[in-house]
C-alpha cells in the first residue's frame, strides 16, 4: 500500500515537474548563487527596515500599554512627549454623555543617576586623575505619572505594584532600560530596593515592570501623580500629557469621540490606533527614517540585478532551446511563464535562508539595543512581496532576450 | 489522395526596397501522406527558407501554402503556433534540453497535446524511445549520450506525437557515417510505420537511397526531374 503510495507519487512528480525547475536545478552552483542574492538583498532590506523599526517601534510603547479606548492630547503638540493640555479638560470629558472615566497621564524627563556610581564613593584623587570624566550628556528617563487610585497602564506588573507608589520618593524602574541607566533590576533582585537619584532628589526604587526603551528615552519610569509633583512642582500637575477616557460599556466609540470633538476644543480626541499613529507620523519627519528606506530600496535595487544576471544567463544559455520549443509550437506566453515561474523559485528559495538569517540579527539588535525589535508578520510578508516584485522585475527585463529567440534561426 | 502540403505559386523574399532579394520563386509542390522527400541542392538555394516556411516559422508572403488542409497565407501568430503542434521538427543540432533526462525531453512534445493524459506521458515516450533504440538510456540526461544517440532522441521528440509531418534539416551532418546511416534508418521505418509524410534537408548524398522522391532545388526554384 505504501509502496503503492509512493510510486504514484513518484509518478506524478516526474509528470509535473515544472520545466522551470528543472532548468534552475540543473545548474546547482548558478542556482547557489542566485538563491544567495536573493538572500543578501532580503538580509539588506530587513535590516533597513528592521533599524528603522528600530528608531519608530518604541515610539508607540506608550499608547500600546494604556488602558482606555479614547485619548486627549493638545491641539498644538505633535507629540504627547512636548504638548499638555489644562487637567480642566479632563473635568469637561467626563461630564460628556458616554464617558465612563477620564484619567490623567503626566509625561516629563527626569536626569538619572546611575545607582552604581552612588555606591562607589569617588575619592578625591580618583577624580584629579580623570578631570575630563564629566557627563555632559546626562541619562534620561522618561517620568510617566499618574493618578494611583486611577491606574491608567494596562500592565498588570504595574497595577499590582500600584501601592507602592505611595511611599514618598517611590518609582517603578522599566527593566528593559537601557544598560547606561545602571544594573538597577540586578541590584534590585538582588537587595530588593534600590536608592539613587533623580533630578538631584534621593528616590528609591520600590518594584520593576516590563515595557522597553526607546531610541529616544532610554528607559522608563512610573511614578505617582504626587511624587511627580514632588520632584517637578505642583505646577507640572495643572497640566495633562495624555486624557485616557473609558467609554460606557454600551456607547458607541466613535459617537463618544464626535462628541467630544464638539465640545472641546483645543485638545484632540484621538482612538488608540490614531494616537499610536500621530506618534509615528511625528518620528517620521525626522530624516533617520528616510535614509533607512532608502537603504532598503538599494538593497531592493541589488536584488534586482542579481537575480537579472542569472536569468538572463539562464536564457541566453538555452536561447537554442528556447527557440525548439517555439518551432515545436510552446507559446511565447508559455516560455514566458517557464522564466516567471524560475523567478518565483528563485523568490521562495532565497527567502528562507534570507529571513533566517534576519531573524538572527534582529535578535542581535535586541540584545544590543535593548529597544524592542520584534519580526512582525506585516513586515515579513512586505519583504516577502518585494522579493517577489524584485524576481518579476528581473524576469520582464530577462524575457526581452526570449522574446529574441526566433524559432527560424533554429534550421 | 489528398496533399498534406500543397504549395502553389509560392514566392519568398528578404529585405526592404533597394536590398530586396527574392529567395524562392514560383514554388510548385505537394508531399502526399507516407512519402519521404528529400530536398537537395546548393547552399544558399533557399531549401531552409522552403522549410521553415512549410514548418509555419514564417510567415507566407506570396502564393498559397497548405499544411494538412490549412492555409498558411495570412494566417495569424495563435494559427500557426497550432499548425506547428502537428509538425514534428527534427534539426541538424538536436536542441535537447540539458536540464531535463532522455524521456523528459521527448514527452516535452507531448505536453503540447492536450488530448494526450499526463499518466500517459511517459509509457508514450517510453515507447518511442524503444523504437529508436534509446529505452535503456530513458533516465539518463544528455551528458552522457553520443552526438547519435541523441540525435536519435530527437528524432524520438519528433515523432512520439504522431505528426503526420516531419521536417528534417540535415539531421545527419553532425554525425559519422555509420551514425547518419542509423539516424536516417530509423526515421524511414517509423515514418512508414507512422505513415507520415517526410521532409528532408540534406547535402550527404550517402543517404538519398532511403527517399521516395528527390526534390533538387536551385537558386530559389524547383527542378523538374
Amino acid at each position: 500500500m505504501k509502496l503503492y503510495f509512493l510510486k504514484s507519487l513518484r509518478s506524478f512528480l516526474q509528470v509535473n515537474k515544472p520545466l522551470a525547475w528543472s532548468q534552475l536545478s540543473h545548474n546547482k552552483v548558478r542556482l547557489a548563487v542566485a538563491m544567495t542574492g536573493v538572500a543578501f538583498s532580503n538580509i539588506l532590506i530587513f535590516t533597513q527596515l528592521g533599524l528603522r523599526a528600530l528608531l519608530f517601534d518604541g515610539i508607540t510603547l506608550v499608547p500600546q500599554n494604556l488602558k482606555g479606548d479614547l485619548f486627549l492630547t493638545s491641539a498644538y503638540s505633535p507629540t504627547i512627549d512636548f504638548g499638555s493640555f489644562p487637567r480642566i479638560f479632563l473635568y469637561k470629558a467626563a461630564a460628556v454623555e458616554g464617558v465612563a472615566s477620564a484619567s490623567p497621564l503626566y509625561i516629563g524627563t527626569g536626569n538619572w543617576v546611575n545607582p552604581e556610581l552612588i555606591l562607589k564613593q569617588p575619592t578625591i584623587s580618583e577624580d584629579k586623575k580623570d578631570p575630563k570624566k564629566v557627563n555632559f550628556f546626562p541619562n534620561r528617563v522618561r517620568i510617566l505619572a499618574f493618578n494611583p487610585v486611577q491606574p491608567v497602564f494596562d500592565l498588570p506588573e504595574v497595577n499590582q505594584q500600584v501601592d507602592l507608589l505611595k511611599i514618598p520618593g517611590g518609582l517603578l524602574f522599566d527593566r528593559l532600560s537601557q544598560s547606561q541607566l545602571g544594573p538597577v533590576s540586578q541590584i534590585y533582585d538582588r537587595v530588593g530596593h534600590v536608592t539613587t537619584i533623580m533630578d538631584k532628589r534621593r528616590t528609591s526604587v520600590v518594584g520593576l515592570f516590563s515595557m522597553g526603551s526607546t531610541f529616544f528615552h532610554k528607559g522608563h519610569v512610573i511614578m505617582s501623580d504626587w511624587n511627580y509633583a514632588a520632584f517637578q512642582g505642583q505646577s507640572k500637575l495643572k497640566n495633562v500629557s495624555v486624557g485616557i477616557l473609558t467609554i460606557e460599556p454600551d456607547a458607541d466609540i466613535e459617537q463618544v469621540q464626535q462628541r467630544l470633538k464638539s465640545s472641546l476644543k483645543d485638545v484632540t480626541v484621538l482612538t488608540r490606533s490614531e494616537l499610536m499613529e500621530a506618534e509615528q507620523n511625528f518620528r517620521a519627519q525626522f530624516p533617520e527614517g528616510k535614509i533607512l528606506n532608502f537603504g532598503a530600496v538599494v538593497g531592493f535595487i541589488v536584488g534586482v540585478v542579481i537575480v537579472y544576471q542569472v536569468l538572463y544567463a539562464d536564457v541566453s544559455d538555452h536561447l537554442p532551446e528556447y527557440a525548439t520549443l517555439k518551432a515545436m509550437g510552446y507559446s511565447d506566453v508559455s516560455l514566458l511563464r517557464v522564466v516567471l515561474t524560475e523567478a518565483a523559485i528563485l523568490a521562495i528559495l532565497g527567502f528562507i535562508p534570507g529571513f533566517f538569517t534576519s531573524y538572527g540579527m534582529y535578535s542581535l539588535l535586541v540584545a544590543i539595543t535593548r529597544i524592542p525589535l520584534v519580526m512582525r508578520a506585516d513586515i515579513v510578508l512586505q519583504v516577502f512581496l518585494l522579493t517577489l516584485t524584485m524576481c518579476a522585475i528581473s524576469a520582464a527585463i530577462a524575457t526581452n532576450k526570449l522574446r529574441s529567440a526566433d524559432p527560424a534561426d533554429v534550421f | 489522395m489528398n496533399p498534406i502540403v500543397s504549395i502553389e505559386n509560392l514566392n519568398h523574399s528578404f529585405g526592404q526596397g533597394a536590398l530586396r532579394k527574392t529567395v524562392l520563386t514560383d514554388i510548385n509542390l505537394q508531399l502526399y501522406p507516407g512519402e519521404i522527400v528529400i530536398l537537395e541542392g546548393p547552399s544558399g538555394s533557399g531549401k531552409t527558407t522552403l522549410l521553415t516556411l512549410i514548418g509555419a516559422l514564417r510567415s507566407v508572403q506570396e502564393g498559397s501554402l497548405k499544411i494538412i488542409d490549412r492555409e498558411l497565407y495570412r494566417a495569424n501568430k495563435q494559427q500557426l503556433i497550432q499548425i506547428r503542434n502537428q509538425i514534428g521538427f527534427i534539426f541538424q543540432s538536436h536542441n535537447l534540453l540539458k536540464c531535463l533526462r532522455v524521456w523528459e525531453n521527448v514527452s516535452m512534445s507531448l505536453k503540447l497535446h492536450k488530448d494526450i493524459p499526463k499518466r500517459d506521458r511517459r509509457s508514450r515516450s517510453l515507447d518511442i524511445l524503444s523504437a529508436v533504440g534509446m529505452g535503456d538510456r530513458a533516465d539518463y540526461y544528455l551528458d552522457s549520450l553520443s552526438g547519435g544517440q541523441k540525435q536519435r532522441v530527437a528524432i524520438a521528440r519528433a515523432l512520439v506525437s504522431r505528426p503526420k509531418l516531419v521536417l528534417a534539416d540535415e539531421p545527419t551532418s553532425s554525425l559519422d557515417s555509420k551514425s547518419g546511416r542509423t539516424v536516417v534508418e530509423i526515421m524511414q521505418r517509423l515514418a512508414k510505420d507512422e505513415g507520415c509524410t517526410v521532409l528532408l534537408v540534406t547535402h550527404d548524398n550517402r543517404i538519398l537511397d532511403i527517399a521516395d522522391r528527390i526534390v533538387h532545388m536551385e537558386d530559389g526554384s524547383l527542378l523538374k526531374n
